[in-house]
């Protein structure tokens, strides 16, 4: 008869195609590295992912330098030298009604690479400055849905009882509510109600700290549960009851004992969680409750390019293709850190 | 005065609750292609197939629904006592006598019409029309509660005071007196209201059988058009069919239809429903179409484009009661520095918005062409922004440096536009950010000054063509609620002569249309010389129908007149 049974933690975890002489003696963490590094895919996504944070932080050199353009500020009635012809960024529509206002298309040169949107503003650098704030928001609300859910369930894990009841009670709260539905609900407040007031914090509506704190407070839930199964786990292991033997005191126990053992699961919960976010920010951004104009996400952008798809379809496409490819250098990365850290299933099915 | 953002909704729901005058209908003007001969003509049959992409919001009840898409459909099976003139053109504005026999001059200062009714009408149900008909419409608007405008238009009737407070015991027997043997209706108004016959002529006082419940339908009930309402179903489609007990009584009021049948099916998106017009597949749709498919429609669909001036004004108002647009000069300062041209085209180009500096809109009653604040002024007409101009006021205001929220709502166009004035208001030396809040929520939310609403989007359709129906419910101090969702006087202007001038010029209205338009035209001017607003520009309206449609005619109250065209072979 099978059964589901935890089997104690192995003292040396081999990976794939190591050998038990190369590992001796070392770190959990620099094996954890080492595997990584030899996981070809997942460094191929980490590389990709650094790619795409590093040109987009650059975004500034690129539109100063480069586009020569101001990617916020609407350029309606502005030109540009396109082959060495002067042309309008908003072209008036041909045929002879001349209905129509046409943002330019793609030049595939340094101004409006891929076109202007209907401000008349260079994409390509939205695009880059959109990046910028996706990323941040993404990484940050990880940050901090991770950071709480790793508190509280440390405390739920720890203490059990009426604390753990509560705080999970708390958790199922907030995960009974569809995500978006929440998130929107609390963006619009804060939109209506002029952004956020903590004591003497004030966020205002339109920064981007609103939407990183609404995201990151929405996916605690997703990550306490996981974390809260590994306390209550490793609570029960042979070392703690040494320290506590030991009287050793809650503060330590928790953070000494317990923490180290359970962050690999946070560590690996993270580039998933930032994938997680940057799309939840995107498709806020999308439903104008996220990053607010003229400040570019890509969730924004593809909401501008929503009305020129006809005619402009880069000004979707392009935050579109970058949505994806940082989704999935970050998924593949989250793998290899996976399989990095945790090169054997805890669970196993013993027959 | 529709606060309307896509002509949609005609009225802006609670926020016309409260609104001291009239409202009415959709608004247009002239047509660039079309005839404006008389209606009637036409060959007769088939079926004309229309789209749009939800059934008109807000009930179906005739006397509840405040929506131009459902109004078009209205106009063509029930009748008012008056009625706008079935023409495209300017003499669509007309009103002509429709189920009375005549328009009658008001009495008693302006506080009595006494209207006889023509005989041998008959209702879709195969009712006879009689003044009890009239006087239980009208009870039945304020019985039915949900009225929109029942507490404001029809509030001066004798007797509505009690109706508003006692709607389920409503008796306007005294205000609506009726003599079944002379077969004549006598309205008594509390007060004189100019207005009043053009509020006779829009749906909600169009007549029911008095056999009608006093409770919300789901479908219109019998009324006495050419058409009658066969089918109503929100998920799907509306279907028209020719009412057999029709015969045409006034071709000016009430032509007949040419079409058998005519059918709104729901559900397509927009970029859908222009596909399906350009393949034969729907003969019109409602909605207007997405700015990526103007080019396309403009080279290959020439000859199906129509497009006509709306007399309607985007604008953004200017809180003047709280800073900086308490100051004159900031205010003149953003209207000196704003290029309508680059509103123009972010809102689809020349062929489809023509700028302006007025809160009346051309072909409005009033109007006269009026712009101080442009490069050159002098000719009414905008023409460039002069910045040096702006920036000396913004140096002589002293209000550089001031936080402005620049209020829009979700939708591109309207996103685009705040993001423009955020990019002027900062180069002005504010420091702008944008708020865009969904349509739904903007406009209530702008209204409101326990928001503090400083920059704010909104745009006004009229309802009739009445100066009134935009100063004095957009900037009569009548209009200013404090703290309330329902205050359309967004800027909070409340100024005692100008409405004083207001007042005079309602009060004109009632015996000289022609002098009472010269006081409007001075209204006008001291309000853009108050810098209120920053209008944009007034816009056009472009439908698009199939290659099958003939005899397309473009009414300034009702737009397309629908029954007017032919699809027969």
């Amino acid at each position: 008869m099978a059964e589901f049974a935890y089997e104690p933690e192995p003292e040396l975890s081999l990976g794939p195609g190591e050998r038990a002489e190369a590992v001796a003696g070392q770190s959990p963490w620099r094996l954890a590295a080492r595997r990584l590094w030899r996981n070809r895919v997942a460094m191929a996504g980490l590389v990709l992912f650094l790619l795409i944070v590093l040109v987009s932080f650059l975004a500034p050199v690129y539109a100063n330098h480069i586009a020569h353009t101001d990617a916020l500020q609407p350029n309606v009635n502005g030109t540009t030298v396109v082959n060495g012809k002067t042309v309008e960024v908003i072209q008036q529509g041909g045929g002879p009604l001349g209905l129509g206002e046409n943002p330019i298309g793609p030049t595939w040169q340094t101004n409006y690479f891929i076109g202007a949107d209907q401000n008349g503003r260079d994409v390509a650098a939205r695009v880059l400055y959109g990046g910028r704030s996706s990323l941040l928001i993404g990484i940050g609300s990880a940050l901090i849905a991770c950071l709480i859910a790793t508190i509280i369930g440390l405390i739920a894990g720890f203490f059990r009882g009426l604390t753990d009841s509560a705080l999970s009670r708390l958790m199922d709260l907030i995960w009974a509510f569809p995500v978006y539905l929440l998130a929107i609900t609390l963006s619009t407040v804060l939109l209506t109600t002029n952004g956020l007031q903590w004591g003497p914090i004030h966020l205002d509506a339109s920064s981007l700290w609103i939407p990183t704190i609404i995201i990151g407070v929405i996916y605690v839930p997703y990550v306490m549960r996981p974390v809260r199964g590994q306390v209550l786990s490793v609570r029960e292991k042979e070392f703690v009851d040494a320290a506590i033997a030991q009287g050793a005191s809650n503060w330590r126990l928790v953070f000494s004992e317990i923490l180290p053992n359970i962050i690999t699961a946070v560590i690996v919960l993270l580039p998933l969680m930032i994938a997680t976010t940057i799309l939840t920010e995107a498709a806020l951004s999308y439903l104008s409750i996220g990053v607010q104009p003229p400040n570019a996400s890509w969730g924004t952008i593809i909401q501008d390019g929503q009305a020129l798809l006809y005619t402009r379809p880069w000004v979707a496409i392009a935050p579109g293709i970058m949505i994806v490819l940082t989704v999935l250098s970050l998924n593949l990365l989250g793998d290899g850190v996976r399989d990095a850290l945790d090169p054997r299933a805890k669970v196993r099915l013993r027959k | 005065m529709i606060k309307a953002s896509r002509f949609a909704i005609l009225g802006s729901v609670a926020a016309l609750a409260l609104l001291a005058a009239g409202c009415g209908g959709g608004g247009g003007s002239s047509s660039s292609s079309t005839s404006s001969t008389s209606g009637g003509g036409g060959k007769k049959g088939g079926t004309l197939n229309t789209v749009a992409n939800a059934a008109p919001s807000g009930s179906p009840d005739p006397q509840i629904n405040y929506t131009l898409q459902e109004w078009q459909l209205l106009i063509m099976t029930h009748d008012g006592l008056v009625a706008f003139k079935r023409v495209g053109g300017p003499d669509g504005f007309k009103l002509v006598p429709d189920l009375a026999t005549s328009i009658p001059a008001p009495t008693d200062g302006g506080k009595t019409y006494k209207f006889t009714l023509r005989k041998g009408i008959k209702f879709s149900d195969g009712s006879t029309l009689d003044p009890q008909d009239v006087l239980s419409t009208f009870e039945r608007l304020f019985k039915i509660k949900q009225s929109p405008n029942a507490g404001t238009w029809y509030a001066g009737i004798v007797g509505a005071d009690a109706c508003l407070k006692k709607p389920e015991t409503c008796d306007l027997s005294k205000g609506v007196v009726i003599d079944k043997a002379a077969n004549t209706v006598t309205f008594h108004l509390s007060k004189a209201d100019p207005e009043f016959l053009d509020q006779l002529a829009v749906p909600f006082a169009f007549i029911l059988p008095s056999s009608t419940p006093d409770k919300e339908v789901q479908i219109p009930p019998a009324g006495t058009g050419p058409y009658k309402w066969a089918t109503y179903n929100p998920n799907s489609q509306i279907k028209l069919v020719r009412n057999p007990n029709f015969k045409v009584w006034s071709a000016d009021a009430q032509p007949a239809g040419n079409p058998d049948v005519i059918v709104q099916k729901f559900g397509l998106s927009t970029e859908a429903e222009v596909t399906a017009v350009e393949n034969g597949q729907a003969d019109w749709m409602f909605d207007p179409p997405p700015s990526d498919r103007l080019t396309e429609m403009s080279t290959k669909y020439t000859s199906q484009v129509h497009i006509n001036p709306l007399t309607a004004v985007w604008y953004y108002a200017m809180n003047v009661r709280i800073p900086p647009f308490n100051n004159l000069k900031a205010r003149q300062a953003v209207n000196y520095a704003v290029d309508h041209d680059a509103l123009v085209k972010i809102y689809g180009g020349p062929k489809l918005a023509t700028p302006t500096c007025q809160i009346l809109p051309p072909n409005f009653p009033g109007y006269e062409p009026y712009c101080p604040y442009t490069k050159n002024p002098g000719s009414g007409k905008w023409t460039a922004p002069d910045m040096a101009k702006a920036q000396q006021l913004m140096n002589e205001s002293g209000q550089k440096g001031q936080s402005v929220d620049v209020i829009t709502d979700t939708i591109e166009q309207d996103k685009a536009h705040g993001e423009y004035f955020v990019g002027l208001l900062n180069k002005l030396g504010f420091k702008a950010k944008l708020k865009a809040l969904s349509p739904d929520l903007q406009y209530p939310y702008v209204q409101n000054s326990k928001n503090k609403p400083q920059f704010s989007w909104s745009s006004w359709y009229q309802d009739y063509p009445a100066a009134s129906d935009f100063i004095n419910i957009l900037l009569g101090c009548g209009s200013y609620h404090p703290n309330s969702n329902a205050s359309p006087n967004i800027s909070e202007y409340c100024v005692k002569s100008t409405q004083d001038k207001i007042d005079q010029a309602l009060n004109t209205q009632v015996t000289s249309q022609t002098k009472a338009n010269q006081q409007w035209a001075q209204i006008d001017k001291i309000l853009v010389n108050q810098a209120v607003w920053v209008p944009m520009f007034n816009p056009k309206y472009l439908d698009f129908v199939s290659k099958r449609v003939t005899g397309y005619q473009f009414s300034p109250q009702w737009y397309f007149l629908l029954d007017q065209a032919s699809v027969a072979g």
